[in-house]
């Protein structure tokens, strides 16, 4: 069985919601990404999203453009994103890496090579938001090949149409982006959400990722009651660049197990 | 006539029907954009599939055409250039003449026809050197659009007149400080204006490259240059000409006049990208000459990308060439070897603005300069009966300061002022 869907067996088992933070791999500097990413686990993650960074990242809003923007400064690319998911698997076996990011650096390295390198370095899932289903059907076959789930995205935009194409390419998880807007904007409406929720799930039996708006423990919380994960990604590389850089761990331990409490409550 | 209708008599040699209807050039173009916009993406290409074949929609682009832009625009044989040279004659399409003063008012003003029809009341863009931003506050002005311009911080201060221009208009012009500051960047940030407000929005595109149907739309748009063009020139000089030469940075002026050309396999076209300061220095937006396939801003074609697949600062003494990806139409172009596409750096591009200058009395856009120093380049190892047409895109009153500063002049200082100087100086 994957890592992703022990995961979500596994907490479906215990009547859990599954926490999912994103952050990117090389910001603020190299040296944190794999320390980083234990803490999360340590804060109650379940899954990791692992941002690739990339000179355009046309779906992202500005902080985590902000992010990518200093990863790049760092010279962080595609083989430094997987070194770091070698090295977390030295010491965890168990915890789903998705990394996240756009096409052009993986159809750079080449999507064989890539499929390759990322099953090699311990890497679960993908989820590249420039591949929708019709211009990945390649790519969905090689990931498949390599055991690596390729994840899609799904928007309040989405047609019944486009919820059936992507649920049938979907594998680990849908992520549903649940405002029309780019990562980090304004504020969600949860009611909205759950009615999506229903539609999406009348198509697959996949677990449904909530992502866009999560700001802390109170609206993961509402998140929580009508999906089976939460993702939070801008509000944490925020808390980032308000900390100095020898707090930044400590303080973004403390915002996910704040969000890890409020969803468990 | 519908507005991409190829010519598929007489000397039309073979047929071509591209994009393919999911939006593909052979491997290039396609719809690489997140799931966020794909409902906008398909409502536009169903509303514009309609409108292509609604004789009411075509006959009022056409009309706008006509009486609004002016067209069409005139063929101008630059003789006493073609004469300093000793060769081919050279021809100019005479897109400056265009009200806004370049050929990107082709295409702005069929989108927002379209955007009127599909009911937004709200219109964005993206702009490089400023002409497109300004083609686009213009029809919203004509239109009664409400007009946002994307705009990198550092192209405003290479293009502050143009900046003003669009504010006349009564557009809004926001700066893009992210990365680069220049094109590709206000294209990202014009695209997330679009994502959070796709309900009340039409997202005016100003080259032909982006997700399907973009590049299609945008090429149609201003492919009533070349379809001028077909039958200007045997009006003019009873045959078509040897060689069409038009500036390449998105590509639209380009793929507007090479289009009706694609079938008249005798007619070379040749696209001229921004070599910058040599092709060698890497300080340059030459993609299709010096670039690789990737995947940028919705479609896939040429870019210029470092060994990560990260996209590289792109240079150009030109803004509106200043682009690290190109149309996928002219990839696939390039790749089936109908069009050439040469890199010409900035110092002969000025060198061809400047002469332009002297020899006919025509103040070019640094742009279509490129163009036209190729030509220079070609004309003479040519014969003098021999017909070189190039695609004068824009004039060049935007690049004053540009080649002022180029030039090592004060912009605006008259003798007068330079003597008012001189004695404050003695002072």
């Amino acid at each position: 069985m994957s890592r992703i869907k022990a995961t979500f067996a596994k907490l479906a088992g215990e009547k859990r919601k599954a926490l999912i933070p994103f952050v990117t791999a090389g910001d603020p500097t190299a040296a944190i990404t794999v320390p980083l990413m234990h803490v999360l686990v340590k804060a109650g993650a379940d899954v990791i999203e692992l941002g690739v960074p990339f000179s355009d990242p046309m779906a992202d809003g500005p902080v985590i453009q902000r992010s990518s923007e200093r990863a790049l400064i760092n010279g962080i690319g595609l083989l430094d994103v997987l070194a770091y998911v070698r090295k977390f698997r030295e010491t965890n076996d168990t915890t789903p890496i998705v990394l996240m990011g756009y096409a052009n650096p993986i159809e750079r390295m080449g999507l064989e090579a890539f499929a390759a390198n990322a099953n090699a370095a311990g890497v679960d899932g993908v989820l590249i938001v420039d591949y929708p289903p019709e211009e990945s059907v390649a790519v969905l076959k090689v990931l498949d090949a390599a055991g690596i789930d390729s994840i899609y995205l799904l928007s309040p935009t989405s047609t019944d149409i486009r919820i059936k194409l992507v649920a049938n390419s979907a594998r680990g998880y849908i992520y549903y982006v649940s405002l029309k807007g780019v990562s980090g904007a304004a504020n969600i409406d949860t009611a909205e959400v759950g009615a999506m929720i229903q539609r999406i799930k009348a198509e697959t039996s996949l677990p449904v990722g909530v992502g866009f708006g999560i700001r802390d423990g109170a609206t993961a919380r509402l998140v929580a009651d009508v999906a089976d994960a939460v993702v939070v990604g801008s509000r944490i590389i925020q808390e980032m660049e308000a900390s100095a850089v020898e707090d930044q761990l400590a303080n973004v331990e403390k915002l996910v197990s704040d969000i890890r409490i409020a969803m468990d409550a | 006539m519908k507005l991409n209708d190829l010519p598929k008599n007489s000397s039309a040699e073979s047929a071509y029907d591209l994009p393919d209807a999911t939006g593909h050039f052979g491997p290039y173009g396609g719809v690489f954009v997140a799931e966020t916009l794909q409902a906008a993406l398909l409502e536009l290409n169903i509303e514009y599939e309609r409108a292509k074949a609604d004789p009411e929609f075509v006959a009022e682009f056409q009309r706008e055409l006509k009486h609004y832009v002016g067209r069409p625009s005139p063929i101008y044989h630059a003789k006493r250039l073609s004469d300093e040279l000793g060769g081919a004659q050279i021809y100019l399409k005479r897109e400056d003449l265009n009200h806004t003063g370049a050929h990107k008012i082709n295409n702005t003003i069929g989108q927002a026809l379209l955007a009127r029809r599909m009911g937004k009341p709200r219109v964005i863009a993206e702009t490089g050197a400023g002409q497109h931003g300004v083609a686009t506050a213009t029809v919203c002005a004509r239109y009664g659009l409400e007009c946002v311009v994307y705009m990198g911080s550092e192209d405003m201060k290479r293009q502050a007149q143009n900046v003003y221009r669009m504010k006349l208009l009564g557009a809004t012009v926001v700066p893009v400080d992210s990365g680069s500051k220049t094109l590709k960047d206000a294209l990202n940030e014009a695209m997330r204006d679009w994502v959070t407000n796709i309900e009340n929005t039409f997202y005016i595109i100003g080259t032909v490259a982006g997700p399907h149907p973009y590049p299609m739309l945008v090429r149609d748009f201003n492919s009533v240059v070349g379809k001028e063009c077909l039958w200007q020139m045997p009006e003019l000089i009873g045959q078509h000409p040897d060689a069409v030469l038009a500036c390449v940075g998105g590509g639209s002026n380009a793929m507007g006049i090479f289009y009706d050309y694609i079938p008249h396999k005798n007619v070379r076209l040749i696209g001229c990208e921004a070599g910058g300061e040599g092709v060698e220095t890497g300080r340059h937006a030459a993609s299709l000459t010096a670039g690789s396939p990737g995947i940028l801003h919705g479609n896939r074609t040429y870019l210029i990308q470092n060994a990560d697949g990260q996209i590289i600062d792109t240079h150009s003494v030109s803004a509106g060439l200043d682009y690290p990806g190109v149309g996928p139409e002219h990839a696939w172009l390039k790749d089936i070897g109908r069009a050439e596409y040469v890199p010409v750096n900035d110092d002969a591009a000025l060198a061809a603005f400047h002469r332009l200058c002297r020899t006919e009395g025509i103040i070019p856009a640094l742009e279509s300069s490129h163009a036209v120093a190729h030509a220079m380049k070609m004309a003479p190892t040519m014969g003098k009966d021999k017909v070189l047409l190039v695609n004068l895109s824009g004039r060049g009153d935007k690049d004053m300061a540009t080649v002022a500063e180029r030039s090592g002049l004060q912009f605006f200082c008259r003798p007068s002022c330079q003597m008012n100087q001189l004695k404050q100086a003695k002072q």
